[in-house]
């Protein structure tokens, strides 16, 4: 019985800390958010350096060629600082679409350029102001080429690639573009978190690579973000100790009527609920970092259940974050918003909590848990 | 990260499983803890289990061999513990008893008393509990006021215990009394064990919300206890309930009872509105959430496990296991009795139905019995999380000057 990280993957944890916390990743995340910046483009290129975009490439194709554990303890850590770089697009998206469904001429083509930063990828699902479905995806491919237009795309305007998800009279399919191609728009779109860029793109008559077949491209993404899910919950547990950590900080130094707040049942019961959201999903992360890692049967499931209390932990912490520090909370000022800010991109990307809900009762109906 | 045990655990716990398949039957999932186990039948079967598990060596792993254990290490007690709670076996009557009267008596009795008292308390024969609480000390438990009055080599005692689990069959308590109401109220407080069918000692069951009784009044008149079954120093009451109180909070873990498998079995046949309850999102969004916290709560257990396996000490993750699993406990009951619509008043021969009742009637004492849901969350803030205890009104000053509102 060993539900724990390895010495060697809490080193690499420790490591990442103590980089982020010197970059002041956080002063950063606030600097991209005031400015017209999409990302830290330093902080960025020093990731690439630290090969953490390379974590789980082969090493025949340059990379580290370390499992998905090692990916969930620096997806903590990003999470942790609100690291405002396109990993979550990049890595846990469309890296692991290359290397689970690229051909090898593929992967010998973009796996070395994403360990060395040349390609930044990411992955365009959503056309309309509702969730995607397998039967609502409009864009078109036809002879080797798309058309149509992907909305709320993480990070594209700093990605050389992307990955989108496209329909053709044989069924829905991955494509792999090629952002630079002639026919390609991407433009801005403002949103809730601009620490994150967020963009339309559109495609007129754009060649593509296709990623698996033509038939199953709707499977191949649910496979995709079933995976991905682990991650961006290990991001949210991170962001979710760091609201926290803020809470009982204020809690203990904020008086009011004449000592600290944190000493109010009020202001105790609120951080011992948070404590105890963060503890149920830290706790389902392992499990589903565990199941990620061995290809369990029940990753499904276990993904599913890791995304939606990881979720339900970061809503919570961050929001009642900003209530303990009261008005400072609400200033622009105070961090309090940053991580408010990510809860909720965080449990967008991918898909929202109650479609994730929907899909644990659904793998439960499938797995039948009697 | 893997989820097989050792060679040893795996070894141990084949061993534990052999014996449990040959002499108990696996358990149905809705049996409710804390019934009522009043009843003589059901103290008969309790100590006839008890007993059969002493003469195999199950029945207190982690025990000196010379009170009746094997001296087993935590994990393979967990292991053990894992493993029963897999069959349907009586087990509430001795968890006091054994959860906490024995450690207590281990560290605070002589030689001679723990190699009387011990062996018979883990074989089942004598059935101990633990008088602390009083009408006017719950939750503020060191609040309480039966005194203690020195005589000679005794101790007389006068007063009143309340929520008394299991006196009414008892053999044997735990006491903590005050002996002297001028001492600040920490410090005035002396513990003792005492022989249950002693005279002046009166048992009172008190019925519950569901009907049965496992819990009592405890009444003293002009009880005398020699000084000899004194635990700890004069004045030392505190320290040593503390002690006990300490392996309470490891004791009470799980609510038990009906839980989302259940919920999620009865959502599929149970009618709503012409469809089956489980294609109505509410539905399923309650039993998504009640997954996952299940969920949460079973890794987090296997994270603790891990840490034993390791031989580290566990961290404070376990402190939120009762607060999670009564307060499940109660709305799956309710969802469960709401499904019946006008029909969830009845009381009926389904399981199931019995099951959620049980479970929604049982579940207000679950939120309240070994540390309420608010005592539970002010711990969790002010030990793991490290934040300011409350200002007191009764730091340093007499307990009889402390106000009480009886006045």
């Amino acid at each position: 019985m060993n539900l724990d990280f390895s010495d060697d993957q809490k080193f690499l944890q420790e490591e990442a800390r103590k980089f982020l916390e010197k970059e002041q990743a956080l002063n950063r995340n606030r600097s991209v958010l005031e400015t017209d910046n999409k990302f830290d483009e330093d902080l960025w290129e020093k990731i690439v350096e630290l090969g953490w975009t390379g974590i789980r490439i082969p090493e025949d194709y340059g990379g580290l060629g370390l499992g998905h554990l090692e990916l969930c303890v620096i997806a903590e850590e990003l999470g942790r600082f609100l690291a405002p770089v396109p990993y979550s697009s990049s890595v846990y998206l469309f890296t692991e679409a290359i290397i689970n469904y690229g051909t090898d001429e593929i992967k010998k083509d973009i796996l070395p350029k994403l360990v060395s930063g040349e390609i930044v990828g990411t992955l365009g699902v959503t056309e309309e102001l509702h969730a995607p479905t397998k039967d609502n995806i409009n864009l078109v491919y036809a002879d080797g080429k798309i058309n149509g237009k992907k909305i709320a795309v993480p990070d594209a305007g700093v990605a050389t690639h992307a990955i989108v998800v496209a329909k053709s009279d044989k069924g829905i399919s991955l494509q792999l573009v090629d952002l630079s191609t002639t026919g390609v728009t991407v433009e801005h779109q403002e949103n809730i978190d601009e620490s994150r860029g967020h963009f339309s793109i559109s495609f007129n008559d754009v060649e593509t690579k296709l990623l698996g077949d033509k038939v199953s491209g709707w499977e191949l993404y649910e496979t995709l973000i079933n995976q991905a899910a682990v991650l961006f919950s290990y991001e949210q547990i991170g962001g979710s100790q760091a609201s926290l950590d803020m809470a009982i900080n204020y809690a203990k130094e904020r008086y009011a009527f004449g000592r600290p707040i944190g000493s109010y049942q009020a202001i105790k019961h609120k951080l011992a609920d948070m404590y105890i959201a963060l503890t149920l999903a830290k706790s389902n992360c392992y499990y589903a970092a565990w199941a990620l890692s061995t290809n369990a049967a029940d990753l499904p499931s276990a993904s599913a259940t890791a995304r939606v209390s990881a979720t339900k932990a970061f809503q919570l912490c961050s929001k009642e974050n900003i209530q303990t520090h009261g008005g400072n909370g609400f200033t622009w000022e105070y961090d309090c918003h940053m991580f408010y800010r990510r809860s909720k991109l965080l449990s967008l990307n991918i898909g929202s909590l109650s479609n994730w809900r929907e899909k644990l009762v659904t793998s439960l109906e499938q797995s039948n848990i009697n | 990260m893997d989820f097989n045990d050792t060679h040893e655990e795996a070894k141990f716990r084949k061993k534990c499983r052999e014996w449990l398949e040959k002499n108990a039957t696996y358990k149905d999932d809705l049996t409710p803890q804390n019934d009522d186990f009043a009843n003589a039948d059901k103290i008969q079967t309790a100590k006839a289990w008890q007993k059969k598990k002493y003469d195999a060596g199950w029945a207190m792993l982690h025990w000196p061999k010379e009170y009746g254990g094997i001296g087993a290490s935590s994990m393979e007690r967990i292991i053990w513990a894992n493993e029963e709670a897999k069959f349907d076996v009586p087990r509430g009557i001795f968890e006091i008893g054994l959860g906490m009267c024995g450690p207590v008596m281990m560290q605070y009795a002589t030689e001679e008393q723990k190699e009387r008292y011990l062996p018979p308390m883990a074989e089942g024969k004598e059935i101990w509990c633990q008088l602390f609480s009083e009408p006017s000390a719950g939750s503020d438990v060191a609040g309480l006021r039966s005194k203690a009055i020195q005589d000679g080599d005794k101790w007389i005692i006068n007063g009143q215990k309340v929520w008394t689990s299991g006196a009414h069959f008892s053999d044997f308590g735990i006491l903590v009394v005050r002996h002297d109401p001028n001492l600040e109220k920490h410090k005035g407080m002396t513990f003792f064990f005492v022989d249950m069918k002693s005279p002046g000692i009166e048992v009172k069951p008190i019925k519950q919300i569901t009907g049965g009784s496992s819990f009592n009044e405890v009444y003293f008149t002009d009880v005398e206890i020699p000084d000899s079954q004194r635990l700890g120093e004069i004045g030392d009451g505190w320290k040593v309930a503390i002690t006990t109180l300490m392996n309470e909070r490891l004791a009470v873990g799980d609510a038990g009872g009906a839980d989302v498998e259940d919920a999620f079995r009865w959502a599929k046949t149970q009618d709503s509105l012409g469809e089956p309850l489980l294609n109505n999102k509410a539905a399923r969004e309650s039993i998504a959430d009640w997954y996952c916290e299940k969920s949460g709560l079973k890794n987090t257990k296997l994270r603790t496990m891990s840490a034993l396996s390791r031989g580290d000490t566990p961290g404070p993750e376990a402190s939120i296991t009762k607060i999670v699993s009564a307060g499940k406990l109660q709305d799956i009951g309710n969802f469960g009795i709401d499904s019946l619509d006008m029909a969830g008043m009845l009381k009926t021969d389904n399981h199931d139905i019995k099951g959620f009742q049980n479970a929604w009637l049982g579940a207000p004492g679950m939120r309240i019995a070994g540390g309420t849901d608010e005592i539970l969350r002010n711990i969790i803030a002010e030990r793991v999380l490290g934040l300011p205890q409350d200002p007191r009104a009764d730091k340093g000053v007499a307990f009889k000057d402390i106000p009480s509102g009886n006045s």
